[in-house]
């Protein structure tokens, strides 16, 4: 027996070493932390409930019997962040370079199906240099595995990626199908082909960075949500956006006590939208005055700016809130912003997380570069997330709200349950210049007369009032009451009960 | 009394004076351009009337829609503020002919000291003391010399229609004084379109005290002190203060009578102002008179209690002056700060835009807050870029500086840059509550401009302390989210480090009645506060010293400013603090490899494409910004590497235009 507890000691500071000293302090030189560190700051002190870290690979090709190290170059197990269980795995790249091995998979998988059969959240933290080449096609079939994993899991619980390292060739398709994923500025990238085989095939010459890295993802591809400074920032960030978040589909996000009262008034906001309806303002003034402690945590920040998402609470409890930037292509709705908004009305909407819909919008983007890559499709991607949303919907119109895209902003066609607008509204087909031109046609030509008609257009529809005549908007409130009109409705929705048809799935346009 | 009475300004200045006449019970009529339409000091006013386009040349500076003004109101007078018409005789003129009474001095007083030479010959006429000078026109370069040896080097070169530093040259010998002449005159020639220039004494490490004087129509004039405003930045006034630490009984009273017989020789009415330069001897001389009311008379208004505004409506009535010399009583002391909407961490670079928070200090007997705008107003740069002048009242000048810190503390402006920390850390400065100014104070204490980083903090643990209580409030809140697994919940630790740049303060924080104590580096702060998350403000006390420190949240990063210094802090556990030491230190990418936007604006031009090889001084692009056009140059001979943005586009502060090889 004591024989049995010296021989456990020894294997569990065995695999608590990872890969050794050397390559621990390899890692450190790199300023990325271990796989165990990063755990230890992600998880509340002392939380963390490891598993299999004896499972060991089973590979006897190319001499791998005589390399074993215990946990296989993969952490797993489960945790709390204030004191909220989630699971984690996190990847050792002191291990096999991180590769992953079937046993690798294994470990991941086991977790992944706790977390659903459970419902709590999965977060893995990637720092990989790919598939255990030696196991061939073993490897293959793990990072299969955990595909089918993540995307039985997809809707059910949350899942967020970390890439903290490497994460390259098929790895790079599990946090793609998660729903957040992170990465640390300098030191992760992810791509499909690396700068070598990029060099061979197009004869381009770029950088790892510049092919994959944080920068790239969160401005370039909108593959990444957030890029972050280090390791530390990463996971200190991710705890405080693992406390917007609901545990799975079937529980409410989580509520914590404010004291920031929902009737504040903010005054200035009666200011924030300009006389001169081509002049540009910020939107998030506006979400930051709304928000409980104007705390604002935003997702793709530096991706489609043209739209801004990301989450806040009202009275202590996580809302989903999605704007049109009118400081960013004057807010139209072009492919990319479509897609980032689309995505995130169906995260929100599939983890019973409410919407705040915040409209300025021309239009959609116009032009050969939008259609050709089909803002008809992408466009309708938002079309079809908010009109499929079941969750409480509050939209608030700032000040344009023309043509499709005001039915595609969470309408009140699309079952928008409250639907406010400000007296600065402008609810219309389009804005007075473009429809009088198209309505008084032969008048073209005649700056008096369009001058005239322009102003008679604006007159009568430069106003939220025909919409409210038609119960298309619930009320017009005064901008600074928008925070106290806003809580208030949410607080009437909180028992929102409001199911789709049955199906297998919806077809949204992909 | 008046019925009603137009104001011929904006801003800060016509809020106040419509503040006079409300407890006057005078009506009040404004007047505002394009870019003011929502402006305070319309919305303050009973009437309000456009006046034309935003620039002032076509609107506060038309005399023509002023009186029109007047007459479709029924206004019968006119408080002209300062600036704009203050000191136009024409205007004078105008209104005389249209019926309406001007709130200030007459046509012939604006005139007589107007003009810098003819102000100095009746200043001397007068028996006030003038710089040892030349007032005659000076000839040519030899002339100039001849000149410069009777009044003994250094001696400045100034031209006569000057201001603002233009044509201006000081000369310490003969060769100088030849070159500086014909460079001041040609200067002075491009700028004003007049070459006269003369010469005077240059006065070593002067300052500036100025004497206020009121003036009735019943030939009765007063002074009422002094103002010092020693502490400017090239040329604007930036802190003022009454009475002048440099002072003595004597010389107060000397410098008045002066003033008061300069004022007497113009038949002087209303509020005007004598300024002298003095060295640090007390010796004082004449420089020039304003005509009108300056902006930092409430520094004045503090120590007499006298309404200047008031004042100055009553004597244009016809009144007479309520109080004689000896009823002037100077009491206590009284501070200006004017804060600016500038970056002082960018060579104090104009900022405009909105005010998107913007929380005064409370006033009261002691702070005088006054302002133009409010939260989500607009700073457009079309006028004077002052936010708000911060008045504060003590007994004694330690107590009136105490009171100015806690009131620039307190003033919370976000969504601009300006110069608040900047004013505070003056304040901090040992010479300054010495009161040993001089004009040249700034230029001398700060040769290298200004960062947050040089500001001592008298006891940094206090913002450490602070920090850290602050995010302990936010732990302990974290801890009660709901859906935690029973009995496994939360538990917030005590031990926490506050990791600034590359420093680690460790700390402990444990809860205690209304606050946290907080130990560090062996000593015990306790920190009681009723602040609540989401405000700006942390309002404490530290060991039952009270602060109040203004706090910004990014991220998982706090930073906090107070008196001028600045923190910016990470407070994470032990653990993640070790964590953090392995962190590398990114070095930020060399940016003189690039040509970078100096202001959000649009790239309406480049002048240059990849691989051009430029010499210095040539342009290399147009940024048009607030519709001017500002070219940028290159500072160096370069090689352009890359175009990084395309003409049209719009661009943000500091963003990469062009990198060069």
């Amino acid at each position: 027996m004591q024989d049995i507890i010296r021989q456990l000691e020894e294997k569990r500071s065995q695999a608590k070493l990872g890969g050794g000293e050397k390559r621990i302090a390899a890692q450190h030189a790199k300023g990325k932390l271990t796989a165990r560190e990063r755990i230890a700051l992600l998880l509340d002190e002392g939380s963390f409930e490891e598993w299999d870290m004896f499972v060991e690979h089973r590979c006897t090709d190319f001499r791998m019997e005589e390399q074993k190290v215990p946990g296989d170059g993969v952490v797993t197990g489960y945790g709390t962040i204030n004191g909220r269980l989630v699971f984690v795995f996190s990847q050792d790249f002191t291990v096999f370079g991180g590769s992953l091995s079937e046993s690798h998979a294994k470990k991941i998988c086991k977790i992944m199906e706790q977390a659903m059969k459970v419902g709590a959240p999965l977060i893995g933290l990637n720092d990989s240099g790919g598939a255990r080449i030696q196991e061939g096609v073993s490897s293959l079939g793990g990072y299969a595995d955990v595909f089918q994993l993540n995307v039985l899991a997809s809707g059910v619980i949350p899942q967020i990626s970390l890439i903290m390292g490497p994460c390259a060739g098929g790895a790079v398709y599990s946090p793609a199908m998660t729903d957040f994923t992170f990465m640390v500025k300098d030191s992760s990238y992810m791509f499909v082909t690396g700068p070598d085989v990029v060099k061979t095939v197009t004869h381009e010459e770029v950088s790892a960075e510049e092919l994959g890295g944080a920068v790239t993802h969160t401005s370039k591809s909108g593959v990444a949500d957030l890029a972050l400074e280090n390791d530390v920032e990463m996971l200190l960030s991710t705890r405080r956006f693992f406390n917007f978040l609901p545990a799975s589909n079937r529980e409410k996000p989580p509520v914590w006590p404010t004291m920031d009262a929902p009737q504040r008034i903010e005054d200035s906001l009666d200011t924030l939208v300009p006389d001169d309806p081509a002049r540009p303002y910020d939107i998030k003034e506006l979400i930051l005055k709304i928000a409980d402690e104007g705390d604002f945590f935003e997702i793709q920040p530096d991706y489609a700016k043209n739209i801004v998402v990301g989450f806040m609470r009202l009275e202590g409890s996580t809302i989903g809130v999605v704007a049109n930037q009118p400081m960013v292509l004057a807010g139209c709705l072009d492919i990319n912003s479509s897609i980032k908004g689309a995505r995130f009305v169906r995260f929100c909407d599939a983890f019973n997380i409410p919407l705040l819909t915040i409209e300025d919008v021309p239009g959609f983007m116009p032009g050969t570069s939008q259609e050709y890559g089909g803002i008809i499709k992408h466009g309708a991607k938002l079309l079809y997330a908010f009109a499929e949303a079941t969750v409480p919907k509050v939209t608030v119109i700032t000040r344009k709200a023309y043509g499709g895209a005001y039915d595609v902003m969470a309408s009140k066609h699309l079952r928008g349950d409250v639907n406010f607008a400000w007296p600065s509204a402008e609810i219309a087909v389009m804005g007075p210049r473009g429809a009088v031109e198209i309505i008084f046609r032969k008048d073209i030509g005649k700056p008096a007369a369009i001058a005239a008609r322009t102003e008679e257009y604006r007159r009568k529809f430069a106003n939220p009032f025909i919409a409210g005549a038609r119960g298309f908007i619930d009320d017009v409130i005064m901008p600074r009451d928008t925070r106290t009109r806003v809580c208030r409705s949410f607080a009437m929705l909180r028992n929102k009960d409001l199911k789709n048809p049955w199906r297998k799935h919806g077809n949204i346009p992909l | 009394m008046f019925k009603k009475i137009l104001i011929a300004n904006r801003g800060e200045i016509a809020c106040r004076i419509i503040r006079t006449c409300r407890r006057m019970g005078i009506a009040t009529v404004a007047v505002y351009s394009d870019a003011d339409r929502n402006s305070l000091h319309v919305r303050l006013a009973d009437e309000a009337v456009h006046i034309g386009p935003a620039p002032s040349a076509q609107s506060y500076l038309l005399a023509d829609r002023i009186v029109e003004a007047c007459r479709k109101t029924g206004a019968e007078a006119v408080h002209p503020g300062f600036g704009f018409l203050s000191e136009r005789p024409a205007f004078c003129e105008a209104l005389e002919k249209a019926g309406i009474v001007f709130i200030g001095p007459g046509v012939h007083a604006i005139n007589s000291m107007g003009d810098k030479i003819a102000s100095k010959l009746l200043a001397q006429k007068s028996g006030v003391t003038t710089i040892p000078g030349y007032n005659g026109v000076i000839e040519g370069p030899d002339h100039a010399v001849k000149i410069a040896r009777e009044i003994g080097y250094p001696v400045m070169l100034k031209a006569s229609a000057g201001g603002g530093g233009k044509g201006m040259r000081v000369v310490h010998d003969d060769a100088q004084c030849r070159d500086g002449f014909t460079r001041a005159s040609n200067e002075a020639v491009a700028a004003f379109g007049d070459r006269r220039v003369f010469a005077e004494k240059f006065i070593v490490d002067p300052r500036h005290v100025e004497i206020q004087v009121l003036a009735d129509r019943h030939g009765n004039v007063i002074y009422l002190g002094e103002r010092e405003c020693s502490i400017q930045r090239r040329h604007q006034k930036v802190l003022e203060e009454a009475p002048s630490p440099l002072l003595d009984e004597k010389t107060r009273k000397a410098m008045g009578e002066q003033a008061v017989a300069l004022a007497k020789a113009v038949d002087y009415v209303s509020a005007g102002t004598v300024e002298f330069v003095t060295d640090q001897q007390r010796n004082f001389y004449f420089l020039e008179m304003n005509t009108r009311l300056q902006v930092e008379h409430p520094v004045t208004e503090m120590v007499t209690g006298v309404d200047l505004v008031e004042l100055m409506i009553r004597v244009a009535h016809g009144e007479k002056l309520p109080l004689k010399q000896k009823d002037v009583k100077l009491n206590g002391w009284a501070m200006e700060a004017r804060v600016y909407a500038e970056d002082p961490y960018r060579n104090f670079l104009p900022s405009t835009g909105r005010l998107v928070r913007c929380r005064p200090p409370e006033t009261s007997d002691n702070v005088r807050v006054d302002t133009g705008i409010d939260e989500g107003s607009e700073v457009s740069m079309y006028y004077d870029p002052m936010i708000a002048k911060v008045v504060t009242w003590g007994e004694t000048r330690t107590q009136a500086i105490d009171r100015m810190q806690d009131a620039l503390d307190a003033y919370y402006i976000r969504g601009l840059s300006h110069n608040i920390s900047f004013l505070n850390a003056v304040l901090s400065k040992e010479r300054f509550r010495a009161g040993r100014l001089s004009t040249g104070f700034i230029a001398e204490e700060y040769p290298e401009g200004f960062s947050a980083a040089d500001v001592p903090q008298e006891d940094p643990g206090i913002l450490v302390s602070i920090a850290a209580s602050v995010h302990r409030r936010f732990m302990d809140r974290a801890a009660q989210l709901s859906g935690q697994l029973p009995s496994h919940e939360r538990v917030v630790g005590t031990d926490f480090v506050v990791i600034a740049g590359q420093i680690h303060h460790a700390v402990s924080v444990t809860p205690i009645d209304g606050g946290y104590a907080v130990g560090h580096a062996g000593r015990r702060y306790e920190v009681i506060t009723d602040w609540q998350m989401g405000q700006p403000l942390v309002r404490a006390t530290v060991n039952v010293q009270p602060v109040c420190v203004q706090l910004d949240r990014s991220g998982v990063r706090y930073r906090l400013s107070h008196r001028g210094a600045l923190l910016d802090a990470l407070v994470v556990t032990p653990r993640a603090a070790e964590a953090q030491r392995l962190m590398l230190e990114k070095v930020p990418p060399d940016l003189s490899k690039f040509l970078l936007s100096p202001m959000p604006g649009l790239l309406k031009r480049l002048a240059v494409k990849a691989g051009d090889k430029i010499k210095a001084g040539e342009e290399l692009a147009v940024v048009e910004a607030m519709k001017m056009e500002n070219s940028l140059r290159a500072t160096d001979d370069v090689k352009v590497a890359r175009v990084l943005v395309t003409e049209g586009q719009s661009l943000a502060v500091d963003q990469p235009i062009l990198s060069f090889e």
